[in-house]
């Protein structure tokens, strides 16, 4: 079978009867089983895959199909899906089957989409590498020796490796975007709020959104548009009217955007993809953009406001794992609080431990002040410069990653390096701002480089246009 | 701000997680450095900055109060470790 880049490829091989639906499931069954080293998923649907493709073929005979018919999608092991196992890649949730299906999983079936399976993933999605998943670290399919990013690593791998056509991931600091670059696919977080997390198991509630990693921009437009929009289940979510995103693609608007001299001024980033990045900045310029250099003051403060925040919000969201109601539960136990003890001791892994400390550590009495409130006092800092450049500029541009796909366990025993590579991509987190990964280039070793869009709030319709635009002209120079 | 073991303790206890001497050594080493560096922050003057705390731009947005009982009694308890036929089974508590 071919391999397709879009949902409209897909389309139009179904309505000239190249493919079916069933035909499509099939085929990236026997690739995930091809490629089962990956460790992408964790787990396939196979039978209700085929049963909902057939629905969609026989949909797309009579006219009725949805919009999403013939796209066939990975869950990120982070998204609940009725009757189906759900862990968070981690052994807190051994067994844990969900009793309701995700809004925004529920949105894509509404559309006939076909969900393939549960995807891997760093537990708790806290990792930038994918290596603290309980079932073992994917690999990136362009160099197996390799991490693909995280947390979202199964999520990207399986849209790298052919293994879906889409995935649904979630995105808290980086966690679609960074994944997506070291693996050459498009990486999509929209404006928090956007998307309704009724079933997304929360991390840190105040970062936290559903993302999209996917071969085009076009496919990432139209799942936001299925899946974004008010929910009764999600009092957080955006009350604003959803736009057809997919059909607001063309643009022929010069736009104004910045680059953050800081940014390409830090010592940890790569010469390749500093270069990489500043040719396109080029391009655009000569284009006929208006491209100009800004300075964020806050470029050092970030990570750490960042990893304070969620730290703290995690150690709350994670208190729910206590072994009574769902899950792992200790053999151990003496009495109920050497339960709780030795249950969490045992079923979470060691960064989320780690992460736990610190959150209750920053949140205890004697350090609420100088942690929590002090990066609370910071994150409005960074958000209103942020949202003070965004309102000058149309788009803020900088590397996805400061480097490309790093080798598996390279930063496994530093914490602070590992936390290091999501440098670029929390200010957005931090802001609430959309942002996006675009694949727009390869580094000597043939590792993919990701470029970062930041655009203002709700401003979606641009970012994806001109995502779309910069992909579609790499492609006629290249 | 560097911490010591006692903080250690009392924080594992309230985060209900338990370390083995070695691991204890090793969370506190990390923590450590990870606080150090945390504390880049104090070179911020945020002094006049109120802090940031809701991130949606939604306020109270309510649904009608109409109680509905979404999860049955067994649903609820489907995935309970231990259970009995009404309730969550748990190690006892009063002596």
């Amino acid at each position: 079978m071919k391999q397709y880049n879009s949902l409209r490829d897909v389309r139009t091989d179904l309505t000239n009867g190249e493919v079916t639906c069933r035909q499509l499931v099939e085929q990236y069954l026997r690739n995930i089983n091809e490629k089962a080293e990956l460790n992408a998923f964790l787990e396939t649907f196979d039978e209700e895959a085929l049963a909902q493709a057939d629905a969609a073929d026989r949909k797309l005979a009579n006219g009725t199909a949805g919009k999403l018919a013939g796209m066939v999608i990975g869950i990120k092991d982070v998204l609940a899906y009725q009757g189906h196992r759900l862990q968070a890649s981690s052994q807190i949730l051994d067994g844990f089957k969900s009793l309701y299906t995700a809004t925004a999983v529920q949105r894509l079936l509404a559309e006939d989409a076909v969900i393939i399976g549960r995807q891997n993933c760093d537990e708790f999605a806290m990792g930038a590498s994918n290596e603290n998943s309980s079932f073992g670290p994917v690999l990136n399919a362009d160099d197996h020796s390799r991490v693909p990013g995280g947390s979202s690593g199964g999520s990207a791998v399986a849209v790298q490796a052919d293994l879906c056509l889409a995935s649904i991931g979630s995105d808290t600091g980086g966690s679609v975007r960074q994944p997506a670059s070291f693996c050459g696919v498009v990486g999509f977080k929209p404006t928090y709020s956007r998307i309704s997390r009724y079933g997304l198991i929360a991390y840190a509630s105040s970062f936290d959104q559903i993302g999209i990693i996917s071969k085009s921009v076009e496919d990432a437009a139209l799942l936001l548009e299925v899946m974004a929009g008010p929910d009764a289940y999600d009092s957080t979510v955006s009350q604003r009217d959803v736009p057809a995103y997919s059909g607001l693609l063309a643009t022929d608007t010069r736009y104004k955007i910045g680059y953050i001299r800081d940014c390409f001024e830090s010592e940890g980033l790569d010469a390749e993809v500093k270069d990489s990045i500043l040719s396109i900045k080029d391009m655009l310029r000569e284009a006929g953009h208006t491209v100009e250099a800004v300075d964020f003051p806050y470029l050092d403060y970030i990570v750490p406001t960042y990893y304070i925040l969620t730290t703290a919000e995690a150690s709350s969201n994670l208190g729910r794992y206590d072994g009574v109601k769902y899950g792992y539960r200790t053999d151990n136990a003496t009495d109920l609080s050497s339960m709780y003890k030795k249950t969490r001791a045992e079923g979470f892994g060691l960064e989320v431990q780690r992460r736990i400390m610190l959150g209750t550590f920053v949140l205890s009495a004697d350090y609420y002040d100088a942690y929590y409130t002090k990066a609370q006092k910071v994150r409005r800092l960074i958000k209103e410069k942020t949202d003070e450049l965004l309102q000058t500029y149309d788009f803020l541009i900088l590397p996805t990653a400061p480097t490309t796909a790093f080798k598996l366990g390279e930063n496994t025993a530093n914490p602070l390096a590992m936390y290091l590579a999501d440098i670029f991509t929390v200010q957005a987190s931090l802001a609430g701002v959309p942002a996006i990964s675009i694949p727009v280039g390869r580094d000597a070793n043939g590792l993919s480089i990701g470029l970062q869009l930041m655009s203002r709030s709700f401003g979606e319709p641009a970012l994806l246009a001109f995502s779309n635009y910069i992909l579609d002209k790499i492609t006629v120079e290249a | 701000m560097s911490t010591d073991i006692q903080t250690i303790r009392k924080i594992a206890h309230l985060a209900r997680l338990e370390f083995n001497e070695e691991k204890e050594q090793e969370m506190l080493q990390e923590l450590n450095k990870i606080l150090n560096w945390m504390d880049q922050l104090r070179a911020l003057d945020t002094e006049q900055v109120e802090p940031l705390i809701h991130m949606s731009e939604e306020v109270n947005v309510l649904r009608d109060d109409v109680a509905r009982n979404t999860t049955t009694h067994e649903e609820a308890l489907l995935n309970a470790p231990r259970k009995d036929s009404d309730y969550f089974r748990v190690p006892k508590v009063m002596e």
